[in-house]
């Protein structure tokens, strides 16, 4: 499903201050995640977890090394199947990464009315999965109009309305009370038991030993644990 | 709630909107006035060349004077010759009083009274080949220091000057496209920049480079054909003024420009301008296209 292949990375306009070398954010990252696995990512801040997802997500290509995708060669994939291939994945952004403009209702409509999807089947998903994040009530409501919490919890909606085969995570609980964080996690056990693929990053240590599953843990760049 | 779905991209509340169509309008007015430049010196011109290049006047010097074989006077001789040349039809000689009537401004209104020896003057038509040089040196046989003169030079003055006039259009209309495609690509491009954290989102949701340009894309050709439609009806007005303005040189009344309305105007240019609306939406749609597929490219 996933498979990174001695993967490197530094970022192309990093520090640009006279004597600043580039760093390698990632070196020589080698793993695998089965179809229908589950992973959490753990490791300090700054060790490169935000980045290793941006590879699985394909917001970044990496310095060196081969990552697969579902089968597909990352660095090899035409602009179009990329696309297509982000419609499957679904992401909860660090930084929720919401439409400032549009409702919570439209931005978790948002990727289905990508895929085309008939506006009946869009209402009927939509409604459903705010609900089961508990905004039922807050449908129209803008982001800047949401708390932290409820914008988070819209991120997840949206990254979850597709039923995706691959949910990537990066600190989903971050701004949630412990309650709200459970149920998050039954909602992506329930996900993951369906055949979705699953990766979680997360600090929340608690979380991890509630939930047990295999670990990647990096350290500056390099993977320390793996399984 | 959703009211934006369609537009996820917020291009409908964008403030610089109104500058696009504008500045669309002003290059189609211009555009409109150089059309028009081009078809009214076409139609002027199609006009004086035939009346130009078909008009032969011979001035004959001494007129009673006897000929050079001392059988006729001059002007006999040349009438006579004219009747037989190739190419020259319908000779006329002007009476004395046409002739003073043609003099009268600068010689008074009875030249004959000043004793000038007046030389007689014919008109006729000319539909021979070339400038017809070789009429003044035949009739200067019989009637030395007789001129002759076609209107085969003058004309082709004329379509020198309409060739000019036609490529300094022509020129305006390319500048006038590029300047236009310019303002789209600058605008599309304002317009990437303000929404550059969304077309990120939305890339990264899976969406195709083609179904983000060709939002912006139908947008900008929805301003760009409002514009140029609006600068091709404001020419409008202008283009009867002028049509009106060069009515009395058009010879057939049925170009006179007020009088008629709209039908004053050449029917060509009745095609010409829907044909701005149309070069404004194909110049929007592409210019935008490939602004928006380019931006898109410094996406991962
Ligand atoms: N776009 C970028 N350009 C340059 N450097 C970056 C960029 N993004 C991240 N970095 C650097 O790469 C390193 C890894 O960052 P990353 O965001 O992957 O860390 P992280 O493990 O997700 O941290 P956190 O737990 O705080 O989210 C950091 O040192 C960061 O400064
Ligand atoms: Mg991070």
């Amino acid at each position: 499903m996933i498979r990174f292949d001695d993967v490197w990375l530094k970022y192309r306009h990093q520090d640009r201050s006279p004597g600043a070398l580039a760093r390698d954010v990632l070196r020589g990252v080698d793993f695998k995640i089965p179809e229908g696995g589950f992973r959490w990512l753990t490791g300090p801040s700054g060790a490169g977890k935000t980045t290793l997802l941006k590879l699985i997500y394909l917001a970044e290509h990496p310095t060196q090394g081969r990552i697969d995708i579902m089968g597909t060669h990352a660095a090899r994939i035409s602009r179009r199947d990329a696309a297509l291939l982000r419609r499957r994945i679904g992401v909860v952004y660090q930084d929720f990464r919401l439409l400032a403009h549009l409702s919570a209702y439209d931005n978790v409509a948002l990727p289905m009315r990508l895929a085309r999807r008939a506006e009946r089947q869009v209402h009927a998903d939509v409604t459903e999965i705010l609900r089961w994040v508990g905004l039922a009530n807050r449908l129209g409501a803008l982001p800047d109009e949401l708390s932290g919490g409820e914008q988070q919890r819209v991120a997840i909606a949206r990254a979850v309305v597709g039923r995706p085969k691959l949910l990537v995570a990066d600190e989903p609980t971050g701004n949630l009370d412990d309650e709200q964080a459970s149920r998050l996690m039954t909602l992506i056990t329930a996900l993951n038991q369906l055949g979705t693929t699953v990766i979680v990053a997360t600090h929340n240590h608690a979380l991890v030993s509630a939930y047990p599953a295999p670990r990647l843990e990096i350290a500056e760049g390099r993977l320390t644990a793996h399984g | 709630m959703a009211k934006h779905h369609t537009d996820p991209l917020g291009l409908h509340s964008a403030l610089e909107d109104w500058m696009l169509p504008v500045l669309v309008a002003a290059m189609s007015f211009l555009a409109a006035l150089a059309v028009a430049g081009a078809l009214a010196s076409t139609v002027l011109a199609a006009q004086w060349q035939t009346d130009t290049a078909a008009a032969l006047t011979i001035q004959v010097p001494q007129p009673s004077a006897p000929d050079a074989a001392g059988n006729a006077t001059r002007l006999a001789a040349v009438q006579a010759a004219l009747q037989t040349m190739p190419g020259v039809s319908s000779p006329r000689l002007l009476s004395t009083d046409a002739l003073n009537h043609l003099l009268a401004p600068w010689l008074g209104t009875d030249a004959a009274a000043l004793g000038l020896p007046l030389p007689a003057v014919i008109t006729a038509t000319w539909s021979g080949p070339g400038p017809g040089d070789a009429i003044a040196a035949a009739l200067n046989k019989p009637a030395p220091g007789t001129l002759a003169q076609t209107g085969v030079q003058w004309a082709a003055h004329v379509t020198a000057l309409t060739g000019s006039l036609q490529t300094c259009a022509a020129a305006v209309l390319v500048i006038v496209a590029l300047v236009g495609g310019a303002l789209v690509a600058l605008a599309t491009r304002a317009g990437l920049a303000q929404r550059r954290e969304t077309i990120e989102i939305i890339h990264g949701l899976g969406a195709q480079d083609g179904d983000i340009a060709s939002r912006f894309a139908s947008r900008a050709t929805a301003l760009a054909v409002a514009g140029a439609a609006a600068g091709a009806l404001v020419a409008l007005p202008v283009l009867l003024w002028l049509a009106a303005l060069a009515a009395p040189f058009s010879g057939p009344p049925q170009l006179n420009g007020l009088q008629h309305g709209l039908s004053g105007l050449p029917p060509a240019l009745w095609t010409a301008l829907p044909c701005l609306p149309l070069a404004a939406a194909v110049i929007g749609w592409s210019s935008a296209q490939l602004t928006v597929r380019g931006w898109l490219r410094k996406l991962v």
